[in-house]
């Protein structure tokens, strides 16, 4: 199997994973969902690294990979500081 | 420390395996906190392995743009306000989408300097750029619709869907040219043309499908994440992708079902500003004029009631009214009154957003009921008081089958005993479709700024004391 084969068996597994967990989110956190979402589809700043970082890159290569870390970083820290800053404001009643 | 290949793909499975954990813990409030740890978790692992990994480098780079984002999102992050989150994600995803295209171009650029370019892998960058490239400039159209940089209203033309159609094909036939020859003008056509579709498509959306726009575009940047992920052979971002796509495309389809329409409908051509038709019942009933009260008259309903329901729409956020709301709600409760909020799935600019504003004002979450579990108790309910919400609650939806909104499932606030409806003005709401509910016998009109006509009713209830 190759390499890109192996990767379509992974995706579409994945795929059903997503499905089925999110279909047990609560719909009261919806706007967290997205927020969360937002914070790990940040994960391209690991792609981003590996541009960047290449021992060969050239002025080009590196200053795409510096724009995509600048940008993929300002979702990870964005998007998990506003999703902890939401959930923290969920309370029940303490009665 | 430089990890192998093997214990860098170990600690990517951890960080998937947390990543789902991270989603899981959404199930309930009490475990969501925790699942947000989870997530920070696993994003610091794959992070960690990376920049530990054979393949990179060169740090400086690295840390001063990562340094800058993470600055910059922070930042954004503390100052954001719960009404403009939809702003926020609309501009996280543009963010991702962008980076997608970045990292697809910086990859060609590397790989065609070490000459190990091949069809598979033009063909997986031609899917991350375009799918990032349409995700970023769909994003930046919503972010100004949402802004009010640009109307709400769907622009339209004739021929729309032709030349949408016939811009996907082209930007297809240029991805396939670069794919079986790698040349460079194919890949700069393909990318300048998927930025454009990004935009033609969304522009014809109308702005009350917004929460629609913002879960499609959510669904995209996870596509664009996973597109990434299969040009760098990274199962990481693969799963990751996947998640965060089919996440969206669950989120658009469930705002779609309470609306009633598919998401082709939405998708092909948004609600207009324009009024129904000549005899439609919206306007027989427009006719017959509406009933205005006073505050004191809500007031003296509510004080002595057994139930009452609120039901908070996008103009609560507008009027920051949610503090306001604790307050009464407080204070009804204090008179041994039962106050619940109904909350529609569309209610608002995002799927859930109702919810986050109503726990800034630390309204406790068991008050706050979806569509479903809510639409029995107004039937047992004294009064309905309507913050700011209109097609939500219009029953039209379920009585004039030449309405717009005709089909959609709405929040029952008509069959309360009192119904008090807390307007600005006489506007349509943002389909542009008059409200049935107005000319109802049970219903009072109350006319003001949604934050002063409740803080006038939580200041009789205090000074009124019978």
């Amino acid at each position: 199997m190759t390499e890109s084969l192996t990767a379509l068996y992974v995706f579409v597994l994945a795929c059903f994973i997503g499905y089925y967990v999110v279909w047990g989110v609560t719909p009261s956190l919806h706007t967290p969902l997205v927020a969360l979402t937002n914070a790990i589809s940040g994960i391209v700043l690991v792609g981003a690294l590996l541009v960047t970082g290449l021992k060969e890159a050239g002025f080009m290569a590196s200053t795409m990979g510096f724009l995509a870390v600048l940008l993929a970083s300002i979702n990870v820290f964005g998007g998990f500081l506003v999703t902890h800053r939401m959930l923290s404001m969920f309370k029940k009643k303490n009665k | 420390m430089e990890l192998t290949h093997s214990q860098q793909a170990i600690a990517y499975l951890v960080s998937a395996v947390l990543f789902i954990f991270a989603l899981k813990g959404l199930t309930h409030p009490a475990t969501a906190r925790r699942g947000n740890l989870f997530g920070m978790l696993g994003m610091a692992i794959a992070l960690g392995a990376t920049l530990l990994g054979t393949e990179v480098h060169d740090y400086g780079l690295i840390a001063v743009a990562g340094a800058l984002g993470a600055a910059i999102g922070i930042v954004l992050a503390l100052r954001i306000q719960m009404a403009a989150m939809p702003q926020l994600v609309a501009a996280l995803h543009s963010f991702v989408g962008m980076a997608a295209v970045l990292v697809a171009i910086g990859t060609f650029i590397n790989r065609a300097q070490a000459g190990t370019l091949n069809g598979t892998l033009m063909g997986e960058l031609s899917a991350g750029i375009v799918i990032g490239a349409i995700t970023f400039t769909g994003s930046v159209i919503a972010f100004a619709k949402l802004q009010g940089i640009m109307s709400g209203a769907p622009i339209k033309f004739k021929g729309q869907h032709l030349l949408n159609a016939a811009m996907a094909i082209v930007t297809v036939l240029l991805a396939v040219e670069f794919g079986l020859t790698g040349d460079v003008w194919a890949l700069v056509l393909m990318t300048l043309l998927a930025f454009a579709l990004g935009g033609t498509l969304i522009i014809p959306i109308g702005g009350a499908d917004m929460p629609v726009i913002i879960s499609m575009l959510n669904s995209y940047s996870g596509w664009a994440a996973a597109a990434t992920g299969f040009t760098l052979h990274n199962n990481l971002l693969i799963i990751v992708g996947a998640l965060v796509g089919f996440s969206g495309a669950i989120l658009s389809y469930i705002m779609c079902r309470a609306m009633n329409r598919s998401i082709l409908n939405v998708v092909f051509g948004g609600f207009g500003t324009d009024g129904g038709g000549g005899d439609s019942a919206g306007a027989v009933a427009a006719q017959k004029g509406v009933k205005s009260a006073s505050v004191e008259d809500a007031v003296y309903w509510m004080e002595d009631a057994g139930k009452v329901i609120i039901v908070p729409g996008y103009g609560m956020a507008v009027a920051q009214a949610q503090h306001a709301l604790k307050e009464l709600m407080e204070l009804l409760e204090a008179r041994g009154v039962a106050v619940k909020f109904g909350i529609h799935p569309v209610a608002g600019r995002m799927p859930g957003h109702m919810n986050v504003l109503l726990a800034e004002a630390d309204i406790p979450y068991d008050n706050v009921l979806e569509m479903d579990e809510i639409n029995p108790e107004f039937q047992s309910a004294d009064v309905a008081l309507v913050v700011g919400a209109n097609d939500v609650v219009n029953p039209a939806a379920k009585e004039d089958a030449s309405s717009p909104i005709y089909g959609m499932p709405i929040l029952e606030a008509g069959k309360a005993r009192q119904v008090y409806f807390l307007k600005r003005s006489m506007r349509p709401g943002y389909s542009g479709v008059d409200n049935l509910l107005f000319y109802q016998d049970n219903t009072s009109l109350v006319f003001g700024d949604a934050k002063d006509t409740i803080e006038g009713m939580v200041s009789a209830l205090k000074g009124g004391g019978h």
